[in-house]
């Protein structure tokens, strides 16, 4: 397995992502002026604050020359997992359901938050069952997770909610605790947690690498 | 030509960023105001206004939660 982290003008989390994907495979670092992906098994859109988090965040790097391979990566059944910003622009370039709206609080925030996984058959949470609680952080300003009312309806109803805030915990107000959803074809994840900053109990955590150890045990179809 | 993009949260969605200016105008004396929305304006120049739309479709504005208003000058 190798996965394949895109750095963005503004990135910031990507060290850390290639840290943790290399706990669970082979990783490489890719650029934003990259048109071809280079044979990766999976790719990971980090964190940060791509193009400055211009106009909106992630409005701008969704325009990006790497993301055109990424949407075919994803079209061809490619695991995509946006993390953070990586989560914005994935929902800006149309990849996922739903956009991320500023924190309910107005507050950036910087906290360790547990997730409860809410679908264990996509292939970033197959090495978890759901009801398994999560202990992973989040830092971000816009995080609120954001649907019209008849699209979390279907989103619930095909098991696209994969991660949720547990009770209690949800930090920025997002719709129905939802902390991370998956595509309809269920191969690209967006969360705004960090699971790349849980990947070693130095740190608090190290559940974050059940996400990766997930990827690297999924079968390629990309 | 001139023209001038304004861009609103859409109706129904909160504005936090309005709620905090909201909630800051007593401080300053001012009472009796309500209903705030912060949104965003863009000015710019095209060479053909039928652009207009669309550019603010796939750009300016996210039409998810987002409402946009093409004025133009």
């Amino acid at each position: 397995m190798r996965f394949g982290v895109i750095q963005f003008p503004g990135s910031c989390d990507e060290r850390d992502a290639l840290e943790a994907c290399g706990r669970a495979g082979d990783a490489t670092m890719l650029w934003h002026e990259d048109t071809d992906l280079g044979g990766i098994d999976a790719a990971v859109v980090p964190g940060g604050f791509s193009y400055g988090d211009y106009l909106r965040a992630g409005a701008i790097a969704r325009f990006s020359p790497v993301m055109g391979a990424v949407a075919e990566f994803a079209s061809a059944g490619g695991p995509v997992l946006g993390i953070c910003n990586g989560f914005q622009v994935l929902c800006e370039a149309g990849l996922l359901p739903g956009a991320l709206l500023p924190n309910e609080g107005l507050r950036f925030l910087c906290r360790q938050v547990e997730l409860v996984v809410e679908n264990d058959d996509t292939p970033f949470t197959r090495e978890c069952e759901a009801g398994d609680r999560l202990s992973i952080p989040v830092k971000h300003m816009s995080g609120r997770y954001f649907a019209p009312p008849e699209l979390l309806d279907e989103l619930e109803a095909r098991g696209q909610v994969a991660l949720r805030y547990a009770p209690g915990q949800n930090p920025n107000g997002s719709e129905r605790d939802i902390a991370g959803v998956v595509n309809e074809a269920g191969n690209v994840l967006g969360l705004m947690p960090h699971p790349e900053h849980a990947v070693d109990p130095l740190t608090g955590s190290d559940d974050g690498l059940a996400l990766f150890r997930s990827l690297a045990a999924a079968p390629v179809t990309a | 030509m001139k023209a001038t993009v304004l861009i609103r949260p859409k109706e129904g969605i909160l504005d936090p960023q309005g709620k905090a200016v909201e909630r800051a105008l007593p401080a300053l004396g001012f009472s009796g105001v309500s209903g705030v929305r912060v949104g965003r304006m863009v000015e710019l120049e095209v060479e053909d206004a039928s652009d207009l739309p669309s550019l603010c479709e796939k750009l300016l504005a996210n039409p998810l939660i987002e409402d946009y208003e093409i004025q133009e000058h």
